[in-house]
C-alpha cells in the first residue's frame, strides 16, 4: 500500500521536475533568440530543414484534404439545395481549424520528430558537451536557431496548407461536381472574415508552432543519451504534440470563436 | 559556399510562398479588400422587428451591395430596433424619401436590407435617417396571418 502511494509521490515529483525543466530550458532558449538576428544563416540553415522540407508533405495533404472537404461538404450541402455555400464551408473549416491543426500534427510528424532525434543524437554523441567544453553555449548555438525557425515556418506552412486546401475544394466543387464558380467565390468571401477568420487562424498556428519545436527540442535536450532513449524521446515528441496541439485547439477555439 | 546560396534561395522561395499563400487568403478568401472603401456615412433606420438581422449584414440596392449594418440598437422609447447602416461613399446619391425592408437570400438564407430608391431631389447625407422601413417577415407571424384570414373565410 505505501509502496503504491510512494510510487505515485515519485511520479508526480518526476513529472514536475520536469516541467519545471522545460520552463527554464524555454526560458535560456528565448535570451538567446536576440543574439540570432545577428547571425541569421544560422536560422536560415534550420528554416531550410524544418520548414522547406516540410512544403512537399504540407502541399499533397492540404489538397486532398481540401478535395475530400469538397466532396463530403457538397453530398451534404445539396440535401437542402445549399450546394452554393460549399465554398464558404470548405473555406472557413480550413482557415479556421484543419489548416492549423492539421499541418501542426503533420509539422511533428515530420519537423519535430527530426529536430528531436537530431538534438538527442547530438547529446548522445556528446557533442553538445563538447560545445560546452568550448565554452560555447548548445543551447543559444544549436538549439535557438532550430527554436526560431519552427516558430517562423509554422505560420507559413499552415497558411500554405489553407490556400492550397481552398485550391483543392474548388477543383472538386467547380470541376467534378459543377459548382458555380462565382457563387463558390463570392459567397466565400462574404462569410470569410479577414480578422476573425484567417488572422485567428494564423495566431493558432503560432502558438502550435511554439509549443510543437518547444516539446521537440526538449524532449532531445533531456533525453537519455542511449539509442533507446532517443528513440523514446522521438516518440514522446510526437505523443505529447499532438496532445498539446489537439488540447490547445480546443481552448484557443472557446477564446476566439466561443462567444459568438 | 555554393551550397549555402541554394538554401538561402529555397528558404527564400518557401518565405516568399508562404507570404504569397496569406497574401491569397487575404484577398481571394476573406473580406479583406472590402475594407478599402469601408470608408462611407451612416444612416439610421428604424425597424419593428428586426428578425435574424446581424451586424455586417449586407445591404443592398437593385441587388448590388451599397453598404453593411454597422451597429444594431433598441430605442428605448419607442421600442423599435435602431439599425445603423454604413454605406458606401460611392453611393452618394441615395434619395431621402428612400424606403428599407429586410429581406431573406433564400427559403432559409441570412437576412439583409434592401433599399429602394424613391423620388426625391434630396440625397441622404451622413447621420440622415430613412422614414420608410418595413420589417423583416416572421414566418410564424405570417402563418398564423394566414389560418386567421382562412378562418374568416370560411365564416362568411
Amino acid at each position: 500500500m505505501m509502496e503504491t502511494i510512494r510510487s505515485l509521490g515519485i511520479w508526480g515529483l518526476n513529472t514536475f521536475e520536469r516541467l519545471g525543466r522545460g520552463h527554464l530550458f524555454l526560458l535560456h532558449l528565448l535570451t538567446g533568440i536576440p543574439a540570432l538576428f545577428f547571425r541569421f544563416s544560422l536560422v536560415i540553415q534550420q528554416l531550410y530543414s524544418v520548414g522547406v522540407l516540410s512544403v512537399f508533405l504540407i502541399l499533397i495533404s492540404g489538397l486532398f484534404v481540401g478535395m475530400v472537404l469538397g466532396l463530403q461538404g457538397y453530398n451534404t450541402l445539396v440535401d437542402f439545395g445549399a450546394e452554393e455555400s460549399l465554398g464558404v464551408l470548405v473555406a472557413l473549416s480550413l482557415v479556421r481549424e484543419l489548416g492549423p491543426v492539421v499541418s501542426a500534427l503533420l509539422f511533428a510528424g515530420r519537423a519535430g520528430s527530426a529536430l528531436t532525434a537530431e538534438i538527442g543524437l547530438m547529446k548522445s554523441t556528446e557533442q553538445l558537451s563538447g560545445m560546452e567544453m568550448m565554452a560555447i553555449d548548445p543551447i543559444r548555438r544549436v538549439i535557438a536557431p532550430r527554436f526560431l525557425a519552427g516558430l517562423i515556418s509554422m505560420p507559413l506552412l499552415a497558411a500554405i496548407f489553407s490556400a492550397v486546401g481552398v485550391f483543392g475544394g474548388f477543383l472538386v466543387g467547380h470541376g467534378l461536381l459543377g459548382v458555380d464558380d462565382g457563387a463558390f467565390w463570392s459567397q466565400m468571401q462574404v462569410k470569410t472574415d479577414w480578422f476573425d477568420d484567417v488572422f485567428n487562424g494564423v495566431i493558432k498556428s503560432m502558438v502550435f508552432g511554439f509549443v510543437v519545436t518547444w516539446i521537440a527540442l526538449f524532449e532531445g535536450y533531456d533525453a537519455i543519451p542511449t539509442s533507446e532513449g532517443v528513440g523514446r524521446a522521438t516518440t514522446r515528441t510526437v505523443v505529447h504534440s499532438a496532445f498539446a496541439i489537439l488540447g490547445l485547439d480546443f481552448v484557443l477555439t472557446a477564446l476566439m470563436f466561443g462567444d459568438e | 559556399m555554393m551550397q549555402d546560396k541554394n538554401t538561402e534561395i529555397t528558404v527564400g522561395m518557401f518565405v516568399a510562398a508562404g507570404i504569397a499563400a496569406l497574401f491569397v487568403l487575404a484577398m481571394k478568401v476573406s473580406n479583406l479588400t472590402e475594407f478599402t472603401d469601408e470608408k462611407g456615412y451612416q444612416v439610421i433606420a428604424e425597424f419593428e422587428n428586426i428578425g435574424g438581422l446581424k451586424v455586417r449584414s449586407p445591404v443592398t440596392m437593385a441587388g448590388v451591395r451599397v453598404g453593411r449594418v454597422a451597429d444594431i440598437s433598441l430605442d428605448p422609447d419607442s421600442y423599435n430596433a435602431k439599425v445603423t447602416l454604413n454605406l458606401y461613399s460611392k453611393v452618394d446619391n441615395i434619395p431621402t424619401d428612400t424606403s428599407a425592408s429586410i429581406l431573406t437570400a433564400g427559403l432559409l438564407g441570412e437576412q439583409y436590407i434592401g433599399l429602394e430608391a424613391g423620388a426625391e431631389e434630396e440625397f441622404l447625407q451622413d447621420g440622415g435617417v430613412i422614414d420608410l422601413t418595413q420589417p423583416a417577415l416572421v414566418l410564424e407571424q405570417v402563418i398564423g396571418q394566414f389560418l386567421f384570414s382562412k378562418a374568416e373565410g370560411e365564416d362568411k
